[in-house]
């Protein structure tokens, strides 16, 4: 009788055994880490603008302060986008032939306003708010990155869950002072010369209840 | 018949949708087909006096005592939404007009010294020549604060303090040289 099985049926055997075992795993993995790319989450990505705006030029080089633009960061959920008016008090007289602001110029002439894209985007099932973060000792660069080096905006942080909960199971770490909210720019030495625990107690910053569910989604 | 069975499964997978994600509702920024503007944010109808006005009219209408809190408070707004054209110190060298545009006044004028607070007042809620008005980002309780401050640069002649790393620029000293890092 002609043998079933070759010598070599015992390798195959053991290779589709680890191979049952490795695949799932590859599976699960390819997956995790799929869920968090760039592609998935949209970190780094620039969106096309009406106008392509530098933040570079205009918080890094010429120092406007982000509350001059994005004026209810401070006081309310949303941190607000600049209408046209706001370019104006500017372009009114600063490069009024420039081709790149045409788009300013009928905005204001025709009354439709500006459509900027959104760039960072929460879904809709979760409770994001500004005003608390901002003034709680947290600074824009935090969640946004180095926003006076960006010729064009870029999501700089995953925004996913984790990304959230990583910081509000102990946001100490991440305190700076008042005066730094809204610095453009963000290194890590900066952080390193920091000293947070009084500005813990200054901000009176109490973590218990910032990683239940209903903080977030409510 | 397992291939039936998985094909089937296949085809829940396809009616998956982000429902949550992407509720039935207008949030600020949504788009709208509701309104000829296309926005779901609506601007406010003409006319309407907001549930705050009186109080608006009535934190206008006296000056408030002046407290280190509300020269402070001055001191950031003036910061935020004057220095870009009237200069950290007030004499209207500030970066933007450093790039072309028109020279403000300086506020240590004999002229600006003299004026009343109602005319700072009102130039912040209704703007002057080719500045625009800044009522709507400049609340009146806050109007009060940047006169305040405004007084204090007149009193300082020109000596005024280190502006706020915040809205110091490249070119001037920062605490913390820049670098290309996004946050984890
Ligand atoms: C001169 C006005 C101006 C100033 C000053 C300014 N911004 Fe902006 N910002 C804009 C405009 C216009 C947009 C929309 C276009 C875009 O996304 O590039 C925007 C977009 C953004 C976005 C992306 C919004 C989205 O859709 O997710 C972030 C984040 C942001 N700004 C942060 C900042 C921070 C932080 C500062 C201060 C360091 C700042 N901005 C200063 C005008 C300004
Ligand atoms: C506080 C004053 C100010 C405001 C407000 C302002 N800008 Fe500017 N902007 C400037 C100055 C100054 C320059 C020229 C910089 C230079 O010459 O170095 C400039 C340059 C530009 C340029 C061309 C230069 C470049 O490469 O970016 C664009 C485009 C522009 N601004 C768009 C906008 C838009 C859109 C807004 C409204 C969201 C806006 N600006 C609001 C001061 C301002
Ligand atoms: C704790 C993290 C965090 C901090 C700190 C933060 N942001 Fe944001 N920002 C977000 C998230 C998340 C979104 C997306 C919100 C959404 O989709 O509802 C966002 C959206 C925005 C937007 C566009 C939508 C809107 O709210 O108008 C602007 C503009 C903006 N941020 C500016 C700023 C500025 C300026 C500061 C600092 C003064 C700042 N942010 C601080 C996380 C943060
Ligand atoms: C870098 C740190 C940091 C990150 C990142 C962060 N938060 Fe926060 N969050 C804080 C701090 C600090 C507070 C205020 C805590 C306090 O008031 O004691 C806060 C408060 C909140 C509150 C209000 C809680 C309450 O009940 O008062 C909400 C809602 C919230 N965060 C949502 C979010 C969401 C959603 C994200 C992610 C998109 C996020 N946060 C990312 C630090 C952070
Ligand atoms: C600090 C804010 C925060 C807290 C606290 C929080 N979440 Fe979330 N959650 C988020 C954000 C932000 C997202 C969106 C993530 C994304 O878009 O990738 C999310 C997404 C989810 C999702 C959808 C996941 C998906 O991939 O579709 C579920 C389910 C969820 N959260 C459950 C919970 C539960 C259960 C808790 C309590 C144990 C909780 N969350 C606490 C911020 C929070
Ligand atoms: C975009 C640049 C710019 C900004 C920002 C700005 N101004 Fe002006 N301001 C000017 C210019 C230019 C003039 C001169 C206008 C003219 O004569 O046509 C002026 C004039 C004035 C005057 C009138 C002086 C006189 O001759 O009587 C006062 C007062 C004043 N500004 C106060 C303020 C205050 C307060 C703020 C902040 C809330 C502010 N300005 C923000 C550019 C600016």
């Amino acid at each position: 009788m002609a043998q079933d099985f070759e010598p070599r049926a015992n390798t195959v055997a053991r290779l589709i055994l680890a191979g049952l075992v490795l695949m799932p795993l590859t599976f699960v993995g390819l997956g995790y880490a799929l869920e968090r790319s760039d592609y998935v989450t949209g970190q780094n990505e620039t969106v096309e603008q009406p106008i392509p705006f530098s933040h570079a030029h205009h918080s890094g080089e010429i120092g406007i302060d982000c509350r001059y633009c994005h004026t209810s960061v401070e006081v309310s959920a949303k941190a607000g986008l600049p209408p046209t008016t706001t370019c104006m008090s500017c372009h009114s007289q600063l490069w009024t032939e420039a081709e790149m602001l045409a788009p300013v110029r009928e905005s204001l002439s025709t009354g439709v306003r500006l459509k900027w894209e959104p760039v960072n985007e929460l879904p809709d099932y979760v409770y994001f708010n500004h005003s608390v973060h901002v003034t709680n000792g947290i600074a824009c660069t935090e969640c946004h990155g180095s926003v006076g080096e960006m010729r064009l905006m870029r999501q700089a942080a995953p925004l996913t869950m984790d990304w959230c909960l990583d910081c509000h199971r102990d946001p100490v770490p991440y305190l700076q002072p008042p005066e730094m909210i809204t610095y453009p720019y963000r290194t890590t030495s900066q952080m390193s010369e920091i000293d947070q625990a009084p500005l813990a107690e200054f901000y009176d910053i109490h973590p218990g209840g910032l990683t239940d569910c209903s903080t977030c989604h409510r | 018949m397992s291939v039936g069975r998985a094909l089937v499964l296949l085809l829940a997978l396809a009616a998956c949708r982000d429902d949550m994600g992407e509720q039935n509702k207008d949030v600020a920024y949504d788009p709208s087909g509701v309104w000829s503007d296309g926005a779901s944010t609506r601007p406010r109808v003409a006319g309407t006096v907001t549930r705050d006005a009186p109080l608006r009219v009535i934190a206008l209408a006296e000056p408030p005592e002046v407290t280190p809190a509300l020269l402070a408070r001055g001191r950031e707004r003036f910061e935020i939404f004057c220095a870009p054209c009237h200069g950290f110190d007030g004499t209207g060298d500030g970066r933007v007009v450093q790039r072309g545009f028109p020279r403000p006044p300086s506020y240590l004028s004999e002229r600006l010294r003299a004026a009343p607070a109602a005319h700072f007042l009102s130039i912040i809620a209704d703007g002057f020549g080719v500045m625009y008005p800044y009522g709507d980002r400049v609340e009146p309780a806050d109007r009060w604060a940047i006169v305040a401050y405004i007084r204090a640069l007149q009193l300082a002649g020109g000596d005024a303090p280190q502006p706020d790393p915040a809205r110091a620029a490249v070119p001037v000293e920062t605490p913390f040289p820049p670098a290309d890092e996004a946050p984890e």
